[in-house]
């Protein structure tokens, strides 16, 4: 059940990991999300979908490293296996021929704005993908994205590879540049995903945001997720995770995110104290 | 007692000297400091007592009081005879779930209210007895799985494992069909994991329940989310002869007004399903977190909403309020709810409405804008419509809300069923004599036929759907729908 059949770092913190859940596999489409749960004592977690692989049933997820429960799974092993996954939820990315598409990607955004970029791609649209991160350590999922986009741009906050700046630099100069834009789709940190709206409000380019709240259950059983789009509140489990960013209550969303912060911190530090212990312990038994 | 004396037959009037048995229970200033069960259970002496008092009466009401038709005095007989396992079994005759009916039906409005006796005295406490039976049969290891009839190779599917769908699948395989529960979660048992607080009904008791189910040759398929995963279609190509769907409500309503958003506000779905299903009251040794701050308000007057606040005294809030917009006599909860939520020192507001939330400049509730309400003329469901007294808005200083009121339909899966008719409320129909839906061969049943409801109108529904999808399953046809008999009122 759910085993680990391949798993690598793609970078500090930050792992991949190819899980045996073919069904699920099967069912699943470009944007839509999993709850994984490590074991019996384990929390939800929702968790985006950064590959599908049809004809081996296997799952792609890209884990950082962000408090106990990402830390704990990040150190699990090949033949390991998680006690659930659970999907697909969430409604699929609407796909169709749009013309032309960017699909923007930053941080741990990137993996799930792969499948989209796929799908796009197949419908018949001239894909360009944005992927940003702070340095060029952290770029992940340059390969992939690099298939399945007709162009690919990259950027980084220090400039250390690609574009000097952020994907709303190169999203500016392509508007600015008066290329032809038919649809936008963003994933990544809340401040980026706001940021890229901010550009293409005035211009009235199509903006779509793939939300990751807090959730419980993922099946609109416990409101956790609700987000406010266009003034009224939606489940990003069952209404989303797709939304028109240029709705969004993003500020709303942050502060949402931090409402178990303290209880994450404390799990966190209590979960580093006891790895680090038991590192000490493994070390002085040989 | 001597022996002498106990096997002396007892007349109608010495029965009707006996007074009610109380059950014993932790006292209000423990119990709010832990989530063990309130009541600890009549003692064998107590019960053979209470039993004592059942008059036998030749036509009994309380067995049409019950949704499930349990064969009431007869197991009551058996418990006053000493024969404990034989009373159990004589229950389950009928209801495959008698810890948890017995822990968690409103029997005040059902069995007992319609007991001979309450004309004069108090009823037989016939729900005390159900669970007394079912936990002696269940600690004394002597759960018997009855001999199955022989396979009929038909396949069933239950979708959702609440008390409706695990009434179908033990009714359908103790009729010789395969039954394969699908549930969205990761443990099996619905709102009575989810949603019942352990302090009510502990989870152990539901997980062997569960087992029962599985030695009755019951598959249960967990994390698996129909509607999603396989749709009630897929389903069929699957080879399922017929399908059960009991999802429940599984949608929850907030109130719409302003600044419901702000972090501290949950709704009772969530706080509960952390605290009960996520076991978020032992974090950090559990994953999941739960915020309770000092001051607690819980929306609404139902069993959820005493569920929640009683849940939130347990984890530490100072004061813990009930916030009801009719009055005490309105309150859809137990009696039994109420009265335990006001030993452990909830607070009421009643007629009190909340109109905004205020918030600080992270996002944290940190007040209610409340207004008090008066009674007026009654509305549609013959309560008293509760109306706004102008000018008497107030601020109560709140860090926690959480919002019981009520639950929509979860449309996973009438949203993936063509053909599948739901009323405006995004309820399935059914035909109330079988339970079948618009579509042939699915059946629905519980909350999401209904709207928010109890477990046993949930298992009464689960029963009767269980033999319509015999007969439809091996080729019977329904029965011609019999006039409507008088049933008493249950909410």
């Amino acid at each position: 059940m759910f085993k680990i059949i391949d798993k690598k770092e793609l970078c500090e913190n930050v792992h991949q990991f190819r899980i045996e859940a073919s069904h699920l596999v099967q069912k699943a489409k470009a944007g839509q999300f999993v709850i994984l749960r490590k074991d019996d004592k384990g929390e939800r977690v929702p968790m985006s979908i950064g590959g599908l692989d049809k004809n081996k049933g296997l799952l792609t997820v890209v884990i950082q490293e962000v408090g106990k429960t990402s830390a704990s799974m990040n150190r699990m092993k090949i033949g390991e296996s998680f006690a659930d996954v659970v999907g697909p939820l969430g409604i699929p990315s609407h796909i169709e021929k749009f013309g032309h598409c960017i699909c923007i990607g930053g941080g741990v955004g990137i993996p799930p704005i792969f499948p989209i970029a796929q799908a796009l791609k197949m419908a018949g649209n001239r894909v360009t993908t944005i992927i940003g991160a702070r340095n060029k350590s952290l770029l992940i999922f340059e390969e992939e994205l690099s298939s399945a986009s007709d162009r690919l741009l990259i950027t980084t906050d220090d400039g250390s590879y690609g574009t000097h700046g952020f994907v709303t630099t190169v999203l500016q100069k392509l508007i600015t540049d008066g290329e032809k834009i038919d649809m936008v789709i963003a994933i990544g940190p809340v401040p980026m995903m706001k940021a890229v709206v901010n550009t293409t409000r005035e211009p009235k380019v199509k903006t779509l945001v793939s939300l990751n709240p807090i959730m419980v259950d993922g099946t609109g059983m416990c409101g956790a997720c609700r987000v406010t789009v266009g003034g009224k509140t939606k489940f990003a489990c069952v209404d989303g995770p797709d939304f028109d960013g240029h709705e969004v209550d993003f500020d709303e969303m942050t502060k949402r995110m931090k409402m178990y912060a303290k209880y994450e911190k404390v799990a966190y530090e209590k979960f580093l104290h006891n790895d680090c212990h038991l590192a000490k312990q493994i070390e002085e038994m040989r | 007692m001597t022996d002498e004396n106990k096997n002396k037959p007892i007349n109608k009037k010495e029965r009707m000297k006996i007074p009610r048995q109380k059950m014993p229970e932790q006292l209000p200033q423990d119990r709010v400091r832990n989530f063990k069960e309130v009541p600890y259970g009549l003692t064998p002496q107590l019960a053979m007592e209470e039993a004592k008092r059942c008059l036998e009466c030749p036509k009994p009401p309380c067995i049409a009081g019950c949704p499930v038709e349990v064969n009431i005095p007869a197991f009551i007989k058996l418990v006053a005879e000493g024969d404990f396992i034989g009373a159990a079994r004589k229950i389950k005759e009928t209801n495959a779930l008698p810890a948890i009916c017995g822990r968690v039906c409103p029997q005040e409005e059902q069995c007992e209210q319609v007991c001979v006796l309450t004309k004069k005295h108090k009823s037989v406490g016939i729900g005390n007895l159900e669970r007394f039976v079912a936990d002696y049969e269940r600690e004394h290891g002597k759960v018997e799985i009855p001999k199955l009839p022989p396979s009929t190779g038909k396949k069933i599917a239950v979708v959702g494992s609440g008390p409706a769908g695990l009434t179908v699948a033990a009714d359908l395989a103790q009729m010789g069909h395969k039954v394969t529960i699908y549930e969205a979660l990761h443990k099996p048992g619905g709102v009575l994991i989810y949603g019942i607080p352990e302090f009510r009904l502990p989870k152990a008791i539901v997980q062997s329940e569960v087992n029962y189910l599985m030695q009755l040759g019951v598959e249960v398929k967990t994390s698996y989310v129909v509607g999603k995963l396989d749709t009630v279609d897929e389903l069929f190509e699957m080879g399922f002869d017929a399908i059960f769907i009991g999802t429940g409500a599984g949608l929850p309503n907030f109130m719409k007004i302003e600044g419901e958003n702000f972090n501290g506000i949950y709704s009772a779905n969530e706080f509960l399903t952390r605290s009960n299903l996520m076991a978020a009251y032992d974090f950090p040794n559990m994953d999941t977190p739960i915020f309770v701050g000092e001051n607690v308000a819980v929306l609404g007057g139902g069993n959820t909403a005493m569920d929640s606040v009683r849940t939130s005294l347990r984890l530490g809030a100072k004061n813990a309020y009930i916030v009801y917009r009719r009055s005490r006599t309105e309150m859809p909860a137990r009696i039994e709810e109420i009265h335990h939520a006001e030993q452990e020192g909830v607070q009421f507001m009643f007629l009190t409405n909340p109109i905004k939330y205020i918030g600080d400049e992270n996002g944290w509730v940190k007040a209610m804008e409340c207004i008090k309400m008066e009674l007026g003329e009654p509305d549609a469901s013959g309560r008293r419509r509760p109306v706004e007294i102008k000018g008497s808005n107030f601020v109560l200083p709140v860090d926690t809300v959480v919002v019981a009121v009520g639950n929509s339909s979860n449309p996973l899966i009438p949203q993936t069923t063509p053909g599948l008719k739901t009323n405006k409320w995004g309820n399935i129909e059914v035909d109330p004599n079988t339970q079948m839906s618009s579509r042939p061969g699915v059946f629905a049943g519980g909350d999401i036929v209904t709207g928010g409801a109890t477990v046993i109108l949930a298992a009464g529904a689960g029963k009767v759907a269980a033999r319509a999808i015999h007969k439809y399953v091996m080729g019977i046809p329904f029965d011609e729908p019999k006039k409507e008999e008088a049933k008493p009122a249950v909410r």
